[in-house]
């Protein structure tokens, strides 16, 4: 009797399982470092990556990290997708390291967020996952489209500017950051986040230990082929602001003349 | 054809921003030849429109989007667009707008450009500049399809007045149970402080007041001056003011017409994050802090000193130009 059934509860355990792992995807942008100097190259038409500093996306480091809570609170698997070249491979080992357990890499160029965000919806259709995670917009470019578009392509509820995520079930409590305030909001999985800090605090943001490191290079990372390079926008050039003139200084014992000036020659007050 | 410009009000009163941007989409319509249609959702002071180029409104009057929902608000406008055949479709950059952008970006099968900071340029192709890597730089950048969605940074175009005759159509467009997948069950909003998006004025304080303690004078200052309050990255690390206050790089940009820094020392991720802001004074005791290079007035000077006395003139001033 015993091996008769033995198998059957298996596989109705099995089952029981796979319906309650919720499978989370983090979108990761690859981004220069906040404290980058910023030059272009080309006749002002690229980014000169000369001496930066490449990291995870401050506001998808924020996200990913919240996925390491549901994976540990609630056996979530967590899995991490970038769309860029090769020179984005440490940084998908960085994510790995902190705890992600497999990674996709789209093996093309980031040129526009609609195509970033066809590729990455391509990634979330296939693999069924629950909830993606993305930030609420890359520090080097700030189009701030990615996550809603790549919501909409797959037909998913989406949040942005959320700063705070619990799933129970099916169902989704978060806090959006607004003008002025926040707002809570009910919604149901699939799910799409745009994420800032707030889902996690700065405290809480991991540091790669040597043990996650040397498992991250057992950890599978997949490269796939873009689907296509359509694009709806190009970024053609660059410039950078026109250098400001001298500040004004204003003595301690003279208040009235800084207000004289702002009221009569930045007309601000 | 016309421009489609969504206006955007709160509590039924049009915001600032879609005088704004109404403004952008009248500069906008000049350029190509042709008319402006705003759309607006539960709007009641639509006819000052007419005072901003706006042509024609469309109003939609639905009681279920009270409170702003991105998908419902994108299918409105994007029903908006389709009736008017609009090509280009303006919006505002507050946080509800650049929820919503995607959304309608997707509907319209539209390139969407955000943060855009001047009109475009029509003469080879369709071309407009936005800033890029918080503000360290503009990226001129050019929309390729057929529609085109341009999100407008706040305060980059200003207010430009533009008589026209409004007319104004009643507009009811089809929404379903689809739309409304999220539900908003509360809103937390601080109804007598000033929003950072809203405000003229910003007074952003940092680690030289040495503790939560001391924001009472900040509070006192912002209050003078009908002012957002706002931080440096690490007061709102340490947890002595709220995330939402947190400006910079991976906070909140300001583009507001005055910012008053007090012991912020300027670090070049607060500074990318404010350089939008067109008049800022900076008060430290530190002559050589980064941020004198950034300001236009400075004061080197012990906040604990200047602020209290600037509260003082400042109510004077207040009181003899009132």
């Amino acid at each position: 009797m015993h091996s008769i059934l033995g198998p059957k509860i298996l596989y109705l355990f099995y089952n029981t399982l796979k319906i309650d792992v919720m499978k989370i995807l983090v979108c990761i942008s690859h981004v220069p470092d906040t404290t980058s100097k910023i030059n272009f190259v080309d006749n002002d038409t690229k980014f000169d990556i000369n001496g930066v500093q490449f990291v995870i996306n401050p506001n998808d480091e924020f996200g990913l990290t919240r996925a390491m809570w549901f994976k540990e609170k609630q056996d979530a698997t967590v899995d991490i997708v970038i769309v860029g070249g090769k020179d984005t491979e440490p940084t998908i080992r960085k994510c790995l390291a902190i705890g992600a357990d497999s990674a996709y890499r789209v093996d093309t160029e980031p040129l526009d967020g609609f195509q970033v965000a066809k590729e990455l919806a391509k990634v979330a259709k296939d693999g069924e996952y629950d909830l993606v995670i993305a930030g609420r917009e890359s520090i080097d470019y700030n189009g701030g489209m990615v996550p809603g578009m790549l919501a909409k392509l797959i037909g998913a509820n989406f949040i942005n500017t959320c700063v705070s995520l619990d799933i129970e079930g099916e169902t989704a409590t978060a806090v959006r950051e607004m003008d002025g305030g926040k707002e809570t909001i009910k919604t149901s999985l699939p799910l799409v986040i745009g994420g800032q800090k707030g889902l996690v605090e700065e405290s809480d943001l991991r540091i790669p230990n040597m043990r996650g490191i040397m498992m991250a290079r057992k950890k599978p990372l997949n490269v796939i082929e873009p689907l296509s390079s359509e694009t709806h926008t190009e970024a053609k050039s660059f410039r950078k602001p026109e250098s400001k003139g001298e500040v004004t200084l204003i003595d301690v014992d003279n208040l009235d003349k800084l207000i004289d000036l702002l009221h009569n020659e930045a007309k601000a007050i | 054809m016309s421009v489609l410009v969504y206006t955007e009000s709160e509590n039924g009163k049009l915001k600032k921003a879609a005088y704004e941007v109404a403004s952008y989409a009248k500069g906008i319509a000049d350029l190509m030849g042709t008319t402006v249609t705003a759309v607006t959702v539960n709007a009641e002071n639509v006819k000052e429109l007419s005072q901003y180029g706006v042509d024609k409104v469309l109003k939609v009057s639905i009681d279920k989007l009270s409170k702003f929902n991105a998908d419902a608000y994108a299918e409105v406008i994007t029903q908006a667009a389709k009736k008017e055949d609009s090509k280009v479709v303006i919006i505002s950059q507050t946080a509800n707008a650049k929820y919503m952008a995607p959304l309608l970006a997707v509907n319209l099968e539209a390139g969407y450009v955000s943060n855009a900071m001047k009109l475009p340029t029509l003469d080879d192709g369709f071309n407009v500049e936005r800033t890029a890597f918080t503000n360290k730089a503009f990226s001129i950048t050019s929309i390729t399809t057929d529609v085109k969605v341009l999100g407008l940074s706040s305060n980059s175009y200003g207010l430009k007045e533009n008589e026209s005759s409004l007319t104004q159509e009643e507009f009811s467009p089809e929404l379903t149970d689809e739309n409304f997948g999220i539900t908003v069950e509360s809103v937390d909003k601080n109804k007598d402080k000033v929003s950072i998006a809203d405000a003229e004025v910003v007074v952003s304080a940092g680690r030289g007041m040495k503790g939560p303690e001391n924001w009472g004078m900040i509070e006192e200052l912002a209050g003078v001056l009908n002012a957002a309050t706002a931080c440096s990255k690490p007061v709102s690390d340490m947890g002595w003011r709220p995330h939402g206050e947190h400006v910079g790089q991976t906070g909140k940009p300001v583009a507001t017409n005055l910012y008053i820094a007090i012991g912020i020392s300027g670090a070049i991720q607060h500074l990318a994050g404010i350089s939008a802001s067109k008049n800022k004074v900076v008060i430290n005791t530190d002559p050589e802090a980064p941020f004198f290079k950034a300001a236009d007035y400075g004061i080197v000077g012990d906040a604990f000193e200047v602020v209290p006395q600037l509260i003082e003139k400042l109510k004077e001033f207040k009181a003899n130009n009132s």
